[in-house]
């Protein structure tokens, strides 16, 4: 992978952090990622991120999971094995259901839970560097996609950054 | 932001960010403490000798144990489903607590969470001991075979094989995903190199982006809403095993929210026992508050109540189904051979969590502590009288028995708390026993500084006067 820049600017606190970026936004900077030891509310509105389709995900392989069990254990007690449990009929769809309740759980959790690595990039194996390692600790990162901006527009998003409250800006090849 | 003076705070210390991480961070960096590896050192021996003892089960079989053609049921299945209920607290905690937007959940959910998983791996162990040719237990699993026979899906059995690896499964899975940002701040705050690549693999590469974050939140509350009805129908599976048979004294509908409830019970008291114990080891006192611990004896007064509310149900109903044989086996159980056990079962968990409607003792760390002991002897004597006292009055007067465990039985159940305690103490060294990030989202909503500043301004609108 190429090497890529990254201008960034550090923040003490989560509040100053959002309205930093709310006033970047606001005058046409685009603004790379924000990395942030906590999650904080109201940054996704001011990121303008899509809403995630984990849910779907979970949804779908719930009934996913759901159908091919109920398929599988009405196959079974009806045409391969059909024998009298308890003088219930073959097919008793009563006593499948705590089956199809635990199937359907662990499938959604299951299917979501790969789908959230996936999407997230994370992977025990192959990960991408952090920016700044104190992003995990207690300040909050403003980063800029450096590539192809010119002296000029660092200089102007430095001025923007440190106008708006970020203790430090600093600039890094990944 | 307006937070109501009136809440308590639940971190102490006038914490900031930094300071949060260090706190939580230390209790795995370091020497290890004398404490602790005498602690693992004696709950790992333990351990290793119920695993000698369940190496003599296999090797042996079951009649390494005392039951008899009356009594099929015993010490393993009691610890079964003591396990098993012990495992609902932390499920409790991390998903319903989540949906109900309680924020004390934040202190306490990992190590919660953490008790679950070991406490189901424990419970896990004896059904599979107890089928005595444990080398054959694929044969539960329903996959297509040459042998031709499948598993019986209408057996409350086997629903449970599905329930509890569900459970194990999806807790495992939920503690992960809260685990691994936490991994992340110690990877980014490790020195040593192997540390930092254990603690990088674990992380998964997490670097907190708003993305990141976002999808974070996402799973955590659709994992909690998994969640929340699966541990509600773990212990009801449970107790199917038990009302759907013919047995007097088992053969009724109370059993599953009656389960449900004594499962949470007993699980508040084992994670005040472990919280209450870690607090003090790992110095986690401004994040393990009296809030917490009130918070949670207010789960036990409510669980316990629903507890002593059932066992009263169970014995009006005898009496009022005018059924004999159920009104001797609820007889028998009060006065007859295992009296002794139920009398001890009525006071630890109907009498003594009654106690908790004292605002002082809620508030104590050292009489909550002692209380959770007790709870938790109750709860392993209420599975006790459910299955051993229904069982040995059989239907046949000449079956009659009475059953007393072999040292194998009781050495194993020994084990297995080994094993626990083993497996928690290997966790509060290496993990972060508090969510770090999840902490750090409610400090300024939920730290004294916050609070006492929020108290102050609340006096001086009150009282202009007295500013000057």
């Amino acid at each position: 992978m190429a090497k890529k820049k990254v201008l960034y600017g550090v923040f003490n606190d989560d509040h100053v952090l959002l309205d930093a970026v709310k006033n970047i936004r606001a005058r046409g900077v685009r603004i790379q990622e924000v990395f942030t030891p906590f999650p904080i509310h109201g940054i996704d509105e001011a990121m303008e991120h899509r809403p995630t389709g984990l849910h779907t995900a979970g949804f779908v392989f719930g009934l996913v999971g759901v159908s091919l069990m109920f398929l599988y254990m009405t196959w079974i007690n009806t045409v391969n094995y059909p024998n009298i449990f308890g003088g219930k009929p073959f097919f008793s769809l009563p006593a499948f259901i705590p089956i199809l309740f635990e199937v359907t759980v662990l499938s959604a959790a299951v299917g979501m839970v790969v789908v959230y690595f996936v999407l997230n990039g994370l992977s025990p194996i192959r990960q991408k560097p952090v920016i700044d390692p104190r992003s995990s600790d207690d300040k909050f990162i403003i980063a800029f996609s450096a590539d192809e901006l010119s002296e000029e527009e660092k200089h102007e998003i430095s001025t923007l950054l440190q106008e708006n409250g970020a203790i430090e800006i600093n600039e890094k090849v990944l | 932001m307006f937070v109501s003076p009136l809440r308590e705070p639940l971190i102490n210390g006038s914490k900031d960010y930094h300071q949060i991480t260090d706190d939580i961070a230390r209790g795995t960096e370091g020497r290890p403490t004398l404490p602790w590896l005498l602690g693992l050192g004696l709950s790992s021996t333990i351990m290793l000798l119920g695993f000698l003892l369940i190496g003599l089960t296999i090797w042996y079989g079951i009649g390494t144990w005392n039951l008899n053609r009356t009594i099929g049921w015993g010490w393993d299945i009691t610890n079964f489903v003591w396990w098993i209920g012990i495992g609902h607290a932390g499920t409790l905690i991390s998903a319903i607590l989540l949906l109900f937007r309680q924020k004390w959940r934040t202190g306490v959910n990992r190590a919660a969470e953490a008790m679950t998983i070991f406490a189901v791996a424990c419970a896990g162990l004896y059904p599979l001991i107890h089928m005595g040719r444990i080398w054959l237990m694929f044969y539960i699993m329903p996959y297509p075979t040459t042998r031709g026979v499948w598993p019986n899906f209408d057996s409350p059995l086997l629903w449970d094989v599905f329930a509890i690896s569900t459970y194990l499964t999806v807790s495992l899975l939920f503690w992960y995903i809260g685990l691994v940002p936490d991994f992340a701040t110690l990877r980014d705050r490790s020195k040593a190199k192997i540390r930092k690549a254990i603690y990088g693999t674990l992380s998964f590469g997490w670097k907190g982006s708003s993305k990141q974050w976002q999808r974070f939140e996402a799973i955590s509350l659709v994992l909690a809403g998994l969640a929340t009805p699966l541990v509600l129908s773990v212990h009801s599976v449970v107790s199917f095993d038990f009302a759907t048979s013919v047995i007097p004294g088992w053969h009724t509908t109370i059993f599953p929210p009656y389960f449900v409830s004594g499962a949470i019970f007993s699980g508040f008291a084992m994670v005040l026992t472990l919280m209450i114990i870690t607090r003090k080891v790992l110095h986690l006192e401004d994040y393990i508050t009296k809030a917490h611990i009130e918070s949670m004896n207010k789960v036990i007064i409510l669980t316990g109540s629903i507890v002593g509310v059932a066992y009263i149900t169970e014995l009006f109903m005898a009496w009022y189904s005018g059924n004999i044989y159920e009104q001797y086996a609820f007889m028998n159980r009060a006065m007859g051979p295992y009296a002794w056990a139920y009398w001890i079962m009525m006071t630890a968990n109907v009498v003594s969590p009654q106690l908790l409607w004292f605002r002082k003792l809620r508030r104590s760390f050292y009489f909550t502590f002692f209380l959770s002991i007790i709870i938790n002897i109750g709860m392993w004597f209420e599975r006790f009288v459910i299955i051993v006292t229904s069982l040995h009055r059989d239907f046949l007067p000449s079956s009659w028995s009475y059953y007393v465990p072999t040292l194998a039985e009781v050495g194993i159940y020994v084990g297995t708390l080994g094993l626990f305690f083993t497996l928690f103490l290997l966790f509060a060294r290496t993990f972060p026993v508090i969510a770090i990030a999840e902490v750090k989202s409610i400090l300024k909503t939920a730290g004294n500084q916050v609070i006492e500043k929020m108290h102050k301004q609340e006096m001086e609108s009150e009282n202009p006067a007295t500013v000057e």
